[in-house]
């Protein structure tokens, strides 16, 4: 096995349809019109010697080196930028464009270091081989011209360096920053030979506007940008295709590997969700997986109290089956129940579900999507008949209007957030519905949101329901598309319903704070300006009414007929990135696999006689009715695989409450979070580049995970569940996650022609995959929506309980920024702490001023659930009145503050909206100090935990 | 589990499904999702709740709690 060298055909493919044929080297060769002589000779398999050309970039025409001769043309043309025509003869080999392309060779090499045998891109340089293929043998110039060679390297990104005497100013790296990333950081400053790539103005990478996307690491034809993991490691020597374990954008790797040392991550050109792009996260945030606070042995405790002791796998898994059966025996068989993770794999959380049902014996499972996305689930199954989005992430290309309404996608789904802005950059109209200003809105150059409606947090039903008033009594519905495809009497009721006077832009102006003509512009423009697609995320589902906002979408797609074609569509954006796939895995208390409710009798017969045991009618708890049943005395166990509920649910303290109340908490982690903290058993976990599986990301597309090292701990994370499961009684004997996948497949309408030898030959797959779509289904709703007919339904406003106050006259938000991810215990143990080492509480200028508070103040945050304090970051992003804080450090305690509202259909917690106020303060909280003390205790428990085979 | 917050969670359903004009549809809507989405422990609190004469419920949920007490 060596590393994979992908083919580069120096320029993007055409899109035409037509065929053109021309010859090349005196062989005919037929390729699509608009592909460049360069790209036609490649896919015949003829190399042209090239620098600056790429095939993610468009062609530039600049280096000069990849000149051909085309009869009939004068001189000789850049075979990057000329396309192919009908009957063209090209030459790409003679005497005289040899002479020319060692000249032009010549003259990079005089200004370049020779120092190839100790270089990091040594074996994987492309100057190297064009210089190799030119056949250059000498610089008749010397080396002692002026030259770069003593330019200063730039070391300040942790994760890759700079250095400018490496650089041929190809442009590259320039032109990846603003074609594929979209940040436009990079410049050629300078003229002539002063030329010279420039992050900012001439600032090091990390004062610079970089995201560290690895765009231009990638794009780099020199070791000028260099990963660091690379100049440490080497070349690697084999190569493995995986899928990234960072957000629900799912994008496809190259794990490039020596032996079981992971060298460096390399997005996937042939990625169906990325197209050769990363983020900052997915690229190199990968250190945490051999970071040193993994643990790799099992432990147990009788207490919380008391240290842990390291115990054998086998010890592990028959204390914890004893303890639950101990609890099952005496507080019945529903007193137990798990946690699915949207981090593992589908095979991973089918088998925990699997385990519950049948070896538990109840349906008390739920899964981390409860406080994220089970709005979506709920909202699109009611009116579309599916729990998800409805197209390919590539749709945005045919968009004409993007409408993101509680999202930020830049820094949530970076990877996407680049396509859409590529898009944007091409034309496309932008309407934002967010409190904040979003990087979207703000620093995305070449890209203006049409409207930004600036609505109060907690009001999006109100903005969205204002846009259907606008929609009906204007007149600018799609009513063809409706009495085709949609129940006519339930469009009839919702269009009574959102024609009310009560429902008008002007009406809810004074809730939502969104001025009624810019909502109207807004509604008009959605309507009628061509495609329009609905991209959402949390700031949509994690609201009191957070159903109802996704109801409310779908209606308006429904309405105008933006459903069931490229370019349009219904989108949530899934946090973690195997959500979809968690949901669908039957991880929901209430349904099996592929979302069939457990009271349906057909459905359940047919997974009893898979199974083998009696399988339960009713709903399971969800997890926060887990955390209520606790409390009150009839919940006693609880297994969680890969959730760390104790920092990403609201309302800490009840979450702690419940937690410290459970007799046997089983936890499988890489690392002891806050959960595990309260935990009696901690099965170790394995990381997604130690095992076999499959994500699903949001646009449905199932993904192979390939296992790349050893697991640290020894085990894959299925295996253990499988080891838990059979010593609970309940028999289960899989030898690979394939044969999981097949059970998936045998059981489920949607995964019918799924598996992993379909997985291998397509490379991935979007459900619905089955005889009547074998090979997936990229668009969903083409002619008919899954339920038969959609449904509308009304959305009325209904305000949060939760209001501001005198005492409490602020509104917190909450949300996330790029470098870190979800709860941080991943990315909190990578270098991207550089970019963001604690969480911040951003503030206007104007309630800071009013506060007598400055940038960089500590600041207590006190909501009616709870207090915690915090570093204030005073920005005018924020609107007046409203303050916004991430939670990916523990120590923040930013879930001390929200509340316990939730969701009226899902129980998803309403982490939006927090009525809270703020003042300078000079000394953590009660609650921080509780914590820390808390905290320092149980890591002295870890830290002096007792060796295998001692006693305590 | 603690009544009020059932309750609080029962009024939220209902504040969804009272803009169906169809009153009986409105009372089927917070019957059949309390029925799809509520663990039994669950159900039978609320039911406990409302036949010892507590009722903060509103009108179509406590006709919808009345139904579910009278199937099971």
């Amino acid at each position: 096995m060596s590393a994979t060298q992908e083919i580069d055909y120096g320029t993007p493919a055409s899109a035409a349809l037509d065929l053109v044929t021309l010859e090349i080297d005196g062989r005919s060769v037929t390729v699509k019109a608009g592909t460049s002589v360069m790209r036609a000779a490649a896919e015949a398999g003829i190399s042209i010697p090239k620098l600056c050309a790429t095939d993610s970039l468009n062609p530039f025409g600049s280096c000069r080196l990849c000149l051909v001769q085309i009869e009939g043309a004068r001189g000789y043309p850049a075979s990057c930028t000329t396309p192919v025509g009908p009957g063209m003869k090209v030459c790409t080999q003679n005497q005289k464009l040899a002479d020319i392309r060692r000249g032009v060779a010549e003259l990079y090499i005089s200004d370049h270091p020779l120092d190839c045998l100790t270089c990091a891109a040594n074996g994987d340089c492309e100057l190297q081989d064009a210089v190799g293929a030119v056949g250059l043998r000498e610089v008749r110039y010397g080396y002692a011209g002026e030259n770069h060679l003593s330019a200063e390297k730039d070391h300040s990104n942790p994760y890759f360096s700079f250095d400018p005497a490496k650089c041929i100013v190809c442009s590259r790296c320039v032109r990846a920053c603003e074609e594929v990333q979209g940040t436009f950081a990079l410049t050629i400053s300078g003229r002539g030979f002063e030329s010279h790539v420039s992050p900012g103005q001439d600032q090091p990478f990390m004062s610079s506007e970089c995201v560290s996307c690895g765009a231009c690491v990638q794009a780099c034809p020199t070791a000028t940008l260099m990963e660091k993991s690379v100049i440490d490691h080497g070349q690697p020597e084999h190569s493995v295709i995986t899928t990234c374990a960072y957000c629900g954008v799912g994008c496809s790797f190259r794990a490039d590997m020596k032996g079981e040392q992971l060298v460096r991550m390399v997005p996937d050109k042939n990625g169906g969700a990325n197209h050769g792009h990363s983020c900052v996260k997915g690229r190199f945030a990968f250190g945490y997986a051999t970071h040193k606070d993994r643990i790799t042995t099992p432990m147990i405790r009788d207490k919380i109290s008391e240290p842990w002791r390291v115990v054998s796998w086998d010890e592990a898994i028959q204390y914890a089956a004893s303890r639950l059966k101990q609890i099952q025996a005496k507080h019945g068989r529903h007193s137990i129940g798990g946690i699915t993770s949207s981090r593992c794999t589908n095979e991973e959380t089918f088998l925990v579900q699997k385990l519950i049902r049948a070896g538990f014996g109840n349906n008390n499972v739920d899964t981390c999507a409860r406080v994220c996305h089970s709005p979506t689930g709920y909202g699109l199954k009611t009116t579309l008949g599916e729990s998800s989005g409805t197209q390919t992430f590539d749709s945005v290309k045919q968009s004409d209007v993007i409408l993101v309404i509680g999202a930020n996608p830049t820094d949530g789904h970076p990877v996407f957030g680049s396509l859409m802005k590529r898009r944007l950059r091409e034309g496309a109209k932008l309407i934002v519905v967010d409190p904040r200003g979003i990087d979207l809105v703000r620093k995305s150059p070449h890209v203006k949101a049409d409207y930004h409606l600036k609505l109060r947090p907690g009001t999006n039903v109100a903005v969205v329901t204002a846009m259907a008033h606008v929609i009906v009594t204007e007149g600018l519905m799609n009513e063809s598309f409706v009495n085709e495809r949609c129940d006519v009497e339930s469009y009839q009721k919702w269009k009574t319903f959102v024609a009310l006077p009560q429902n008008s832009p002007e009406a809810m102006a004074e809730i939502t704070g969104v001025p009624a003509e810019e909502l109207r512009g807004a509604a008009r423009l959605y309507a009628t300006g061509g495609n329009a697609a609905i991209y959402y995320g949390l700031g949509v589902t994690e609201h009191s009414q957070g159903s109802t906002t996704v109801i409310g979408i779908a209606n308006l797609a429904m309405a105008t007929g933006n459903i069931g074609r490229e370019g349009v569509g219904v989108n949530p954006l899934r946090g973690q990135n195997n959500v979809q796939g968690s949901c669908d895995m039957g991880s929901f208390p209430h349904e099996f696999v592929g979302y069939r409710h457990v009271s349906d009798t057909a459905t359940r017969t047919l997974f009893e006689q898979a199974w083998g045991v009696p399988l339960e009618s009713e709903p399971g708890l969800r997890i926060p009715n887990m955390f209520a049943a606790a409390i009150e005395g009839s919940f006693k166990g609880l297994y969680v695989q890969g959730e760390d509920i104790a920092q990403s649910d609201p309302d800490t303290q009840h979450v702690l409450h419940a937690l410290r109340e459970l007799e046997c908490l089983i936890v499988q982690d890489l690392f002891l979070n806050e959960t595990a903290k309260f935990a009696h058993v901690f099965l170790p976990g394995s990381s997604f580049l130690e095992k076999n599986g499959t994500f699903t990301n949001a646009e449905r597309r199932i993904s192979p995970v390939r296992k790349v090292m050893t697991p640290l701990a020894g085990k894959e994370d299925w295996e253990v569940t499988q080891m838990l499961s059979n010593a609970l009684g309940y028999p289960m004997n899989y030898q690979h996650p394939s044969e999981i996948m097949d059970e998936i497949a045998r059981l489920t309408p949607q995964f019918h022609n799924v598996s992993y030898a379909k997985l291998d030959e397509m490379g991935s797959i979007q459900w619905p995959c089955n005889e009547s779509n074998p090979d997936g289904t990229p668009i969903m709703h083409v002619d008919t929506f899954v339920r038969g007919k959609g449904r509308f339904l009304p959305t009325e406003y209904v305000p949060t309980p939760e209001r501001t106050s005198r005492e409490f006259p602020l509104i917190l938000t909450t949300g996330r920024i790029l470098s870190q991810y979800n709860v941080g215990a991943q990315t909190r143990r990578t270098e991207n702490v550089a970019w963001h080492d604690e969480d911040r509480l951003e503030i206007h200028p104007h309630d800071a001023e009013v506060l007598g508070i400055a940038d960089g103040d500590w600041v207590g945050v006190k909501s009616r659930a709870g207090e915690t304090v915090m570093h204030a970051k005073i920005t005018d992003r924020m609107q007046p009145g409203v303050v916004y804080t991430t939670f990916h450090f523990p120590h923040s305690g930013a879930n001390v503050i929200t509340t316990d509202n939730s969701d009226w259909a899902t129980n998803c917690p309403e982490y939006k909206v927090t009525a809270v106020r703020v003042a300078k303060v000079l000394q953590p909280s009660e609650w921080q100090k509780e914590y820390q003390s808390f905290s320092d205790d149980q890591l002295s428990f870890l830290k002096n935990r007792i060796p295998a085979g001692e006693k305590a | 589990m603690d009544n009020n917050n059932l309750v609080k969670m029962a009024n939220n359903i209902g504040q969804f499904f009272k803009s169906e004009p169809d009153h009986e549809l409105a009372i089927q809507g917070v019957q059949q999702h309390i029925r799809n989405f509520w663990e039994p422990r669950m159900r039978k609190q609320i039911i406990e709740y409302t036949q010892h004469g507590d009722q903060e419920l509103m009108d179509i949920v406590a006709e919808a709690v009345k139904r579910i007490a009278e199937q099971s």
